[in-house]
C-alpha cells in the first residue's frame, strides 16, 4: 500500500511548494547593493550634453533614481504617475537615461512630461551596469548621505508609491537620532 | 449583443459538461443504461455550444470589437487580418478557451470512434474528460472570461505582442494543445479502468491509438516552437531549457514513455499498474505545464500575463485532478491482477528501461524547473536554473536510450536469447562505430570526440531499426508482400526510431559546429566567414502595416559564385514602441546561414551578427519522422478492425471483472 502512495506523497510535496511559490513574487530581487554606498557617476545630463551631473549633487536630501529609456514599454506605462507625483513636490526624482540616444530621450520627454529634477545621460549602459539594471525600468531610493536604501524592479504603481516610497522618504528624511 | 452570445454558449457549454460528467458516471456505478447513454449526445452538444463561443470570439477579432477587453488588449486595427485571427488564443483567456475547445473535440472524437468501448466504461471515459471540462470552463468564465467587456470602449487596440505576429505562432499553440490536451483521452481511460477495476490488455488496446496522436501532435508542436524561436528571437538559438518550454517537454517526455510502456501493456499484458501512473502523469504534467506557464509562480523569458489569482485555481484543479486520480491509483492499483511473465533478456526488460529512462529525464527536467522554487522555500536564497545544468544532466541520461532503442528493436518479446541478440547486434554495432568515425573524421577537424559520439549513436539507432526490418523479410518468399504484411504499427516504431536518430545528428552537429561573428558593418563592406562571402548592399527604410523597419540586403557569395541575398530587419511595432529582429535565414539540408541585425552604430554602420549553423535542420525533420511515426502506428489496422471485438472486449454490464 504504502508503496502506492508514494506518487501521491511527491505530488503534495510539490503542491506545498507551489502554495509557497504562488505568495511570493519571483520577480522581487533582493538587491546586493541595499545598504550599501550608490555606486558613484559622473554622466553628461540629457538636456545640455556639456554639463555633467554627479552622484553628490543627489546627496544632503533623500532622492530617488528612476533608470528609464524611451524604448522601454514598461516606462511608458509608469511615467504618468512619475509625472503626477512630481507636481506634488513629495520626492527629488533624478532619471538615469539607459542605453538610449539623446534625441528618441528628448522626444519623449517633450511628448510625455518630465518629471525629472534631471536625468543622467547613461548612453553606453556602463552606470546601469554598476547599479545591477537588468529590466527598465528600476527605481532606487537613495538617503541624504547616498546610501541605497531600497530597489524597486519594474514600473511602480500608485499603491507602490503610496505605501512603500512616500512612506520611506519621510522617515529617511527624520534626522539621525 | 454578439459578444453576450459568446459568454452565453460558454455558460451552456459549462452546463453540458457537468452533465456529461454526472450522469454517464453515476450511471456506470449504478449499471443506469439512460444515464450511461446520455455520454455520447451531451459530449458532442458540448462541443456544439464551446464551437459557438469560439466562433464568436474570433469574430469579434476579425471585426475589431474593441468593446471587448480582451480583443482591445490583444488586437489592433492595423494588425493583418491573419494574426488578429491567431491573437484569438495570443493571451490568456483565448488560449484557455483554446484548451477547452479542443478538450472537447477530442471528447467528442472519443464519442465518434468508440464503438468496440462497453458503455459503461465509455461513459467514464465521457465523464472523466467531462469533469476536466468542468474545471476549465469554470476557471474561464469566474477568473478570465474572454467576453468581458471594456468602457470606455478604447478608438483602437493596444496589438498583439509583436513576437507572437508570426506564421509560426499561427499554428503552434493549437499543434501543442492538441498534444497536451490529447493526454486527456489517455487520463480518461486510465481513471475509467481504475474506477471499474478492468485493467486489462483491452483497456491498453482502446487508449494506445489515442495516446499515440496526442503524442503525435505534441512533437509537432513542440519542433514549431523550437524553430519559432530560432528564427523569430533573433539569437540563433532553438532551445532555451525556458520554464515554458520545458512544461510543454516533461509531457513529451512522460508520453514517450507512456507509449512504449502501452506497448508492453497491450502485446504481454505487463505494467499495468507502471501504464496507468504514467498515464495520469502525462495529464498531471500538461495541467502542470499550464498552471506554470499561467500562474506567474517562475520567471520566463516568454514572460506572458501571469496572475497569482488565476494561479490559485490552477493549482486547485491540479490538487483536485492529479491529487484525488493519484489516491484512486493507491485505493485500487494493489489489487489489479499480475499479467504475463518474462524474463531480463526480452523486450519487455528494454521498454521498461526506457520508460524509467524517460521517467528520469523528466525529473531531471522537473527538478531544474522548480530549483530556484524550491531554493527559495528551503531559504537558499534566489537563483536560477540555466541551460548548463540542463545540458549537462540530459545527455548523459539520453545517451543510454539511444542504445536501448537499438536492443529492444531487436529483442524477442517474452524471453530471447543473449548469444542470438549479440550476434545480430556486433555487427552492427562495428559498423556504426567505424562508420561514425570516419564521417566524423573526414567532415570535422574539431570537437571530434562528441561529433563521432553522436553520429555513431544516431547510425545505432538507424541500423539497428533496419535490421529489425529486414529481419522480419529474411525468410519470406516475396519480398513485396511480405512489405505490405507488416502492420503499419511497426513501420510507425521503425519510423519513429531513425526521426530520433535524425534529430541527434542534428543537435549533435549543430550544437557542436556552429559559428557565429558578431560584426560593425556599414553598407559596402564585405566579411569573410565560414567559407561564405558576406557582403552588406543595403541598409534601407521599410514600412509594414502596423511597423517602421530598417531593412538590411546581405549579399552571399561562395568562391566568388552568388548564393544569395538576405533580408534582415529590425522592425518596430509602433504601438507597443516594441523593437523586433527578424532575421534573414538561407536555408538547406546541410547548413543554415543566418544573418540578423543587431543594434544601430554610429555614421550609418550596424551590429550585425553572422550565423553558420550546419544540420540545424536536421532537428525539426526528426521531429517530423517521430511525428509521421506516431501517426501511422496509431492508425494501425488492429486498431480500426471492429469485428474482432467480441473476442477481447469484457461483456458489457459494468462489474465484470471488478476486483476491488
Amino acid at each position: 500500500m504504502i508503496r502506492y502512495l508514494l506518487p501521491l506523497g511527491i505530488f503534495a510535496g510539490l503542491v506545498l511548494i507551489f502554495i509557497y511559490g504562488l505568495q511570493h513574487d519571483p520577480r522581487l530581487v533582493p538587491s546586493p547593493l541595499i545598504d550599501k554606498p550608490a555606486p558613484t557617476f559622473n554622466l553628461p545630463t540629457l538636456h545640455s550634453p556639456g554639463i555633467n551631473i554627479h552622484l553628490d549633487d543627489l546627496k544632503g536630501k533623500v532622492s530617488l533614481l528612476n533608470v528609464w529609456a524611451s524604448w522601454c514599454v514598461a516606462c511608458r506605462e509608469e511615467h504618468p504617475l512619475l509625472v503626477k507625483t512630481s507636481q506634488t513636490n513629495a520626492l527629488n526624482l533624478y532619471g538615469l537615461n539607459y542605453k538610449d540616444t539623446r534625441e528618441d530621450a528628448l522626444r519623449w520627454l517633450n511628448k510625455l512630461g518630465n518629471p525629472y529634477i534631471e536625468s543622467a545621460f547613461d548612453q553606453a549602459g556602463t552606470i546601469g551596469i554598476d547599479y545591477g539594471v537588468y529590466g527598465v525600468p528600476e527605481t532606487f531610493v537613495l538617503d541624504k548621505n547616498g546610501i541605497i536604501r531600497y530597489k524597486h524592479i519594474g514600473p511602480l504603481n500608485k499603491q507602490d508609491i503610496d505605501d512603500i516610497i512616500l512612506p520611506l522618504v519621510k522617515q529617511l528624511e527624520q534626522p539621525a537620532s | 449583443m454578439i459578444p453576450e452570445l459568446g459568454h452565453f454558449a460558454l455558460i451552456l457549454a459549462l452546463a453540458m459538461a457537468i452533465i456529461q460528467t454526472i450522469f454517464p458516471i453515476a450511471g456506470a456505478a449504478n449499471g443506469n443504461q439512460a444515464w450511461m447513454s446520455l455520454a455520447r449526445p451531451v459530449a458532442r452538444l458540448q462541443f456544439v455550444f464551446i464551437s459557438i463561443s469560439f466562433a464568436v470570439l474570433i469574430y469579434l477579432f476579425l471585426t475589431n470589437d474593441f468593446s471587448v477587453a480582451y480583443v482591445a488588449q490583444n488586437s489592433n486595427s492595423l494588425l493583418p487580418a491573419i494574426y488578429r485571427f491567431s491573437a484569438v488564443w495570443g493571451a490568456h483567456e483565448g488560449s484557455l478557451l483554446l484548451w477547452a475547445v479542443i478538450l472537447s473535440l477530442w471528447t467528442t472524437a472519443v464519442t465518434f470512434y468508440s464503438k468496440r468501448l462497453p458503455n459503461f466504461f465509455l461513459a467514464r471515459v465521457i465523464g472523466v474528460m467531462g469533469a476536466v471540462s468542468v474545471g476549465f470552463l469554470l476557471f474561464m468564465l469566474l477568473t478570465s472570461n474572454p467576453f468581458e467587456r471594456l468602457f470606455p470602449v478604447p478608438a483602437d487596440g493596444s496589438d498583439l505582442n509583436p513576437l507572437l505576429q508570426d506564421p509560426g505562432l499561427i499554428i503552434h499553440p493549437p499543434m501543442l494543445y492538441m498534444g497536451y490536451v490529447g493526454f486527456s483521452v489517455a487520463f480518461g481511460f486510465a481513471i475509467a479502468a481504475l474506477l471499474g477495476g478492468n485493467l486489462d490488455s483491452s483497456w491498453a488496446r482502446w487508449s494506445r491509438p489515442w495516446t499515440l496522436l496526442a503524442w503525435a501532435f505534441l512533437t509537432i508542436g513542440i519542433a514549431l516552437g523550437s524553430w519559432w524561436a530560432y528564427y523569430e528571437l533573433g539569437w540563433g538559438g532553438w532551445w532555451f531549457w525556458d520554464p515554458v518550454e520545458n512544461a510543454s517537454f516533461m509531457p513529451w517526455l512522460i508520453g514517450t514513455a507512456l507509449i512504449h510502456s502501452f506497448a508492453a501493456t497491450e502485446k504481454r499484458d505487463v505494467f499495468k499498474n507502471w501504464t496507468i501512473l504514467l498515464a495520469i502523469c502525462a495529464f498531471a504534467l500538461s495541467l502542470l505545464g499550464t498552471f506554470l506557464v499561467r500562474s506567474g509562480v517562475l520567471t520566463s523569458v516568454h514572460a506572458f500575463a501571469t496572475d497569482p489569482e488565476r494561479g490559485v485555481f490552477i493549482l486547485v484543479l491540479l490538487g483536485f485532478f492529479v491529487g484525488g486520480s493519484l489516491l484512486l491509483y493507491a485505493l485500487r492499483a494493489p489489487s489489479t491482477v499480475k499479467g504475463g511473465q518474462f524474463k531480463l533478456i526480452s523486450r519487455e526488460t528494454f521498454l521498461l528501461f526506457n520508460s524509467i529512462l524517460f521517467l528520469v529525464a523528466m525529473l531531471t527536467v522537473l527538478l531544474g524547473t522548480l530549483y530556484p522554487l524550491i531554493a527559495e522555500a528551503l531559504g537558499m536564497g534566489k537563483l536560477s536554473v540555466g541551460a548548463p545544468y540542463f545540458n549537462a544532466v540530459f545527455i548523459p541520461i539520453m545517451t543510454p536510450v539511444a542504445l536501448l532503442i537499438g536492443i529492444g528493436a531487436i529483442v524477442r518479446w517474452k524471453q530471447d536469447d543473449y548469444i542470438r541478440v549479440g550476434k545480430q547486434l556486433r555487427y552492427l554495432f562495428l559498423a556504426s562505430l567505424v562508420v561514425g568515425g570516419i564521417l566524423g573524421i573526414t567532415f570535422f577537424d574539431n570537437h571530434l570526440f562528441r561529433t563521432i559520439a553522436g553520429i555513431v549513436a544516431a547510425l545505432w539507432v538507424i541500423l539497428t531499426s533496419l535490421s529489425a526490418l529486414m529481419s522480419r523479410l529474411k525468410h519470406r518468399q516475396n519480398k513485396l508482400v511480405a512489405l505490405q504484411t507488416i502492420p503499419r504499427g511497426f513501420y510507425g516504431m521503425t519510423l519513429a526510431h531513425i526521426g530520433f536518430a535524425v534529430t541527434i545528428i542534428g543537435i549533435t552537429i549543430t550544437s557542436q559546429h556552429s559559428v557565429d561573428v558578431h560584426q560593425r558593418m556599414a553598407p559596402g563592406d564585405v566579411v569573410a566567414f565560414a567559407d561564405y562571402q558576406f557582403s552588406l548592399e543595403a541598409l534601407r527604410p521599410t514600412i509594414g502595416p502596423n511597423f517602421k523597419a530598417t531593412e538590411a540586403v546581405v549579399k552571399v557569395t561562395k568562391n566568388g559564385k552568388h548564393v544569395t541575398d538576405l533580408h534582415s530587419q529590425k522592425r518596430i511595432y509602433t504601438v507597443r514602441n516594441m523593437p523586433m529582429t527578424e532575421a534573414g535565414i538561407d536555408s538547406s539540408l546541410m547548413r543554415d546561414i543566418y544573418v540578423s541585425l543587431g543594434e544601430p552604430l554610429d555614421d550609418n554602420a550596424w551590429s550585425i551578427r553572422l550565423y553558420h549553423k550546419p544540420f540545424v535542420r536536421w532537428i525539426w525533420l526528426g521531429a517530423i519522422f517521430m511525428a509521421l511515426g506516431g501517426l501511422l502506428a496509431a492508425t494501425d489496422r488492429r486498431y480500426r478492425l471492429k469485428v474482432e471485438s467480441n473476442k477481447t472486449a469484457p461483456v458489457e454490464g459494468g462489474a465484470v471483472s471488478l476486483k476491488s
